[in-house]
């Protein structure tokens, strides 16, 4: 490897080559096969990268074509987007449960000429849109299994592309160092489509400078090592995946970890046991209801022990994690629950080594979050999109606020806009969006901001809260700021409400329709011995109108605290005498508010909650799942709630 | 199924006869099974179909007939010889140690293929060790083939009936057989499950060459998987050829839609 480690460390293939050579025998890749943990060193994956870069170029990849890598996390499909990188060309992930016409539309737009596929249903896909995608030259694929009766003379085995660089690179031993030399940080390293929930996906470019630049402030941040381990579970098409497994590992040099599939992911994290874990809220919450489900099913001296130590947690865990004041007898109990109940769960949990945990992606409830500090776990938030290599802010280890996404990322400035808008500006704020220069003169400000769409402000330690799309934050009458989304998700965090939707734009107060959770509020009835039929009279019930004004009034109390959204207090509100359903076009099918919708068709209830009845009759139509359509309808009581007095800042 | 070459007539029934008492379970029933090929046997309730395959087997010794097995005659076998041969099966109810581990279960196909005496094994050195290595080494093969990782460790009994057929399969392919015998194996499942078990029957086939004879209700299943069908009715054979012949075969049909009178 010539003089790869005295030059500068500013592209991926640099890096990797890097690693080979001060750290070669350390293990950079795990994957778990045939039931054993299969490693690969650095030396090894250099290696492999070597030849699948040197059998590209000999099927003739050229600076600049873009190949298609499509699977789950596989240690070779890694290296593929290495070995494209080497060549100056650029990798872009799909997302591996696509069907072939949605990849379609991604493959056509980045004019994808190779493409590697992680096995026959993947390659299939491709050859299902073939036709369509005339520019597609060479397919490869990973697993070999049910692929001998392909004798398509364009689909290839990646084995065979590793023989045929092999052979290359020994009649051409500098061919690849020159082309590793001919690459620039600021060349295009990756392309990620965004996801499109707002019209077709982009293809959002970013540099080997913008990814290891984000990487590098994470991985300093974190004080993340080589001895760090991560399991590598989530699609390589998102962003976050790729900062993590990929940018982060190549630039602090830890172990990446492929499950064996995506049905053995708990088991593989146990066995594991990594020291630094992504996951979606929605994973931290299935963990935590398959444990408490398991403790239901516990004996009654577990159990017991179970609900004293997670009291103790709740009431100091956090503050231990956060090297806070503790009284010692608070500090003994909770190294004895640690030896009885926190240690153990973490175990089951396969979370026992973790120094750090992330999740980012929705919003995540403050007790659910609250629960894994708690316990011991580091697990904090981070904010990011695909356009700024998912990395804006952190939450700092000690500094942890439930409800902000923490404090901008080093190297990173943030600024509010006018119209609450979270601007962004720092080396990860992508380079363009492929082919797209009009949409990324929209989203990048003169002055060289990115603009987010996201709507936010910095609280007074200046951690930045997130309340909304920019799109969707209003403003009431009195030009306080309205932002529907973020007190929906606070209601939605009790278990008793389900669904909520919340008015206020342009009006005097806000108030808000509540849809109840029928299995929790249905649970509660019985256990108060309130009798129902179905969800309309349950929904009607006096006691569940009662428990829904608890929560309301609770998060009155929570938004008077702050700030700026003490406006929001919810007034007046209503529980809904049906459930809002995609079906019935209330809700998309991502469930997700149809808020203009929705204010049509229940304009009458709207009405009656803007004047002073107490009541509201309502006739409505819907549709059940056999197709057949009924209707529904109930006299509506409408509540006001205590709402507490705006203390206005001078300031 | 372009890859695949059906071979030469390696199983060959002769005239075959099966009494229990007076009751006549299969009256001369001659039919072959060809290297490679995927046989299937139907019939309605009570035709004899599992009696057959027991005879093939092993598990019974018809009256009369013979049959010749890789071009050997065979007298009276016993089902652990026929295993030794090469011949494998799964059964209509499912017969897997409940309590046992899936990965545990499909190691006991491998139970003739292990050489250590008992006490090696018992004391778990040397030869038993290495041996015990190389068969974990082909279960996870299979493991990986019937793509059921998520659940080695989980005891069969946990399991629901779709995944519990397919580790019965599992341990019927540990054996690495030459030719596999499955009684009904998509019965009680539901379609996604069925085409998942076609599709493993059917890889089993292409991949390790390995000669099948089915039994299965579902005609569809019959019809789109097999190379050739034999038709059983009272214990005769009424029908036997592709399956294009035998859905055109008269006796067939009055057999299974019954006559008009």
């Amino acid at each position: 490897m010539p003089d790869t480690a005295t030059r500068a460390l500013d592209t991926f293939p640099r890096l990797l080559f890097y690693h080979a050579q001060v750290r070669g025998e350390k293990v950079a890749m795990r994957e778990k096969d045939l039931g054993i943990w299969q490693s690969w060193t650095w030396a090894d994956v250099a290696d492999h990268v070597r030849s699948l870069a040197c059998g590209l170029a000999e099927m003739g990849f050229k600076r600049g074509d873009n190949l298609a890598i499509i699977g789950d996390n596989r240690p070779r499909l890694y290296m593929m987007m290495a070995a494209v990188q080497c060549l100056g060309g650029v990798p872009v992930p799909l997302y591996q449960d696509a069907v072939g016409a949605e990849m379609l539309f991604v493959l056509q737009d980045a004019d994808v000429r190779f493409a590697l596929v992680e096995d026959q249903e993947q390659v299939d896909k491709l050859l299902e849109v073939r036709e369509e995608l005339p520019s597609l030259q060479h397919i490869f694929y990973d697993d070999p299994r049910g692929m001998r009766h392909y004798n398509q003379p364009f689909i290839h085995d990646i084995e065979e592309l590793m023989a045929m660089g092999k052979i290359h690179n020994q009649n051409h031993p500098d061919v690849l160092d020159a082309e590793i030399a001919k690459g620039a940080a600021d060349d295009v390293s990756i392309m990620l489509y965004t996801s499109g929930t707002t019209g077709k996906p982009k293809g959002v470019c970013q540099t080997h400078h913008a990814f290891i630049a984000s990487a590098r402030g994470g991985v300093e941040f974190d004080h993340l090592t080589d001895q760090d381990d991560i399991l590598s579970y989530l699609p390589m098409a998102w962003v976050g995946d790729h900062l993590f497994s990929f940018a982060q590992a190549l630039v602090s040099g830890f172990t990446i970890n492929c499950p064996e599939s995506g049905d053995t992911v708990m088991t593989d994290l146990r066995e594991i046991g990594p020291t630094y874990y992504f996951a979606p809220p929605r994973v931290f919450e299935n963990l935590l209801t398959q444990v408490m489900i398991r403790m239901e099913d516990a004996s009654a001296i577990k159990r017991k022990m179970f609900h004293y130590f997670m009291d103790v947690a709740r009431r100091s865990g956090a503050d231990i994690l956060d090297g806070k004041a503790v009284p010692f007898s608070e500090r003994v109990l909770y190294a004895l629950g640690s030896l009885c109940t926190y240690g153990p769960l973490k175990n089951v949990l396969g979370m026992s080594r973790i120094r750090v945990a992330y999740t980012a992606g929705a919003a995540i409830g403050p007790d659910l979050f609250r629960f894994y500090r708690s316990i011991g776990i580091n697990l904090k938030q981070l904010y990011g999109q695909t356009e700024t290599c998912a990395y804006v802010c952190l939450q700092p280890d000690g500094h942890i606020k439930l409800d902000s996404v923490g404090m901008p990322a080093p190297g990173v400035e943030v600024k509010i806009a006018d119209n609450g808008e979270i601007l962004v500006k720092g080396p990860m704020v992508l380079k363009g969006y492929y082919k797209r220069p009009d949409a990324t003169a929209e989203s990048i400000n003169a002055d060289g901001y990115f603009m987010t769409g996201d709507a936010g402000f910095f609280d007074d330690d200046g951690h930045l809260k997130i309340i909304d799309r920019a799109k969707d934050v209003g403003k009431l009458n009195n030009g306080a700021m309205f932002a529907p989304n973020y007190i929906e998700n606070k209601l939605k965090f009790f278990p008793h409400i389900k669904e909520a939707v919340c008015f206020g734009h342009e009006r005097d107060m806000v108030c808000a329709f509540i849809n109840i959770d029928v299995g929790a509020v249905g649970n509660w009835a019985e256990r108060q011995g309130i009798a129902y039929s179905g969800y309309t009279d349950l929904a009607g019930k006096p006691e569940v109108c009662n428990l829904i004004q608890e929560c309301v009034e609770k998060i009155n109390e929570e938004l008077v605290r702050e700030g700026m959204l003490a406006d929001s207090q919810i007034h007046r509100f209503l529980v809904l005498h049906k459930e809002l359903d995609p079906d019935d076009d209330e809700l998309t099918r991502t469930r997700k508010v149809r808020r203009n919708f929705i204010s049509e068709k229940y304009a009458v209830l709207i009405d009656a909650l803007y004047s002073d009845k107490t009541s509201q009759f309502i006739e409505t139509e819907v549709k059940f799942e056999d197709g057949r359509r009924g209707k529904v309808s109930a006299d509506l009581v409408i509540r006001d709630t205590k709402t507490l007095p705006v203390v206005k800042n001078a300031a | 199924m372009s890859g695949r070459k059906i071979g030469e007539v390696i199983l060959d029934l002769q005239h075959i006869s099966l009494r229990f008492g007076g009751v006549k379970a299969l009256t001369d029933i001659s039919f072959d099974v060809k290297e490679h090929e995927i046989r299937a046997i139907i019939g309605p309730n009570g035709a004899g179909k599992s009696s057959m395959l027991n005879v093939i087997n092993g598990v019974y010794h018809p009256q009369e007939g013979k049959i010749t097995f890789h071009g050997e005659e065979r007298a009276k076998m016993e089902p652990h010889q026929a295993a030794m041969q090469g011949i494998s099966r799964t059964f209509q109810n499912i017969a897997l140690f409940k309590g046992m581990s899936v990965l545990d279960n499909i190691m006991t196909g491998r139970i003739t293929k292990m050489k250590a005496n008992f006490l090696e094994q018992a004391i778990h050195l040397g030869r038993a060790r290495r041996e015990e290595l190389a068969h974990r080494a082909k279960v996870e093969e299979v493991i990986d083939f019937l793509e059921i990782q998520h659940i080695r460790k989980t005891p069969v009994g946990r399991l629901p009936y779709g995944l519990q057929k397919r580790v019965e399969l599992g341990r019927a392919l540990a054996a690495e057989p030459s030719m596999l015998l499955l009684d009904e194996p998509m019965a009680g499942m539901n379609v996604e499950e069925k085409q998942d078990m076609c599709r493993f029957i059917l890889d089993v086939n292409d991949q390790f060459g390995t000669t099948i004879v089915l039994i299965e209700h579902d005609m569809g299943v019959v019809m789109d998987i097999s190379d050739r069908v034999v038709v059983l009715d009272y214990g005769k054979k009424i029908g036997d050829g592709t399956p294009d012949e035998v859905r055109n075969n008269e006796e067939v049909i009055s057999a299974y839609l019954g006559v008009s009178h």
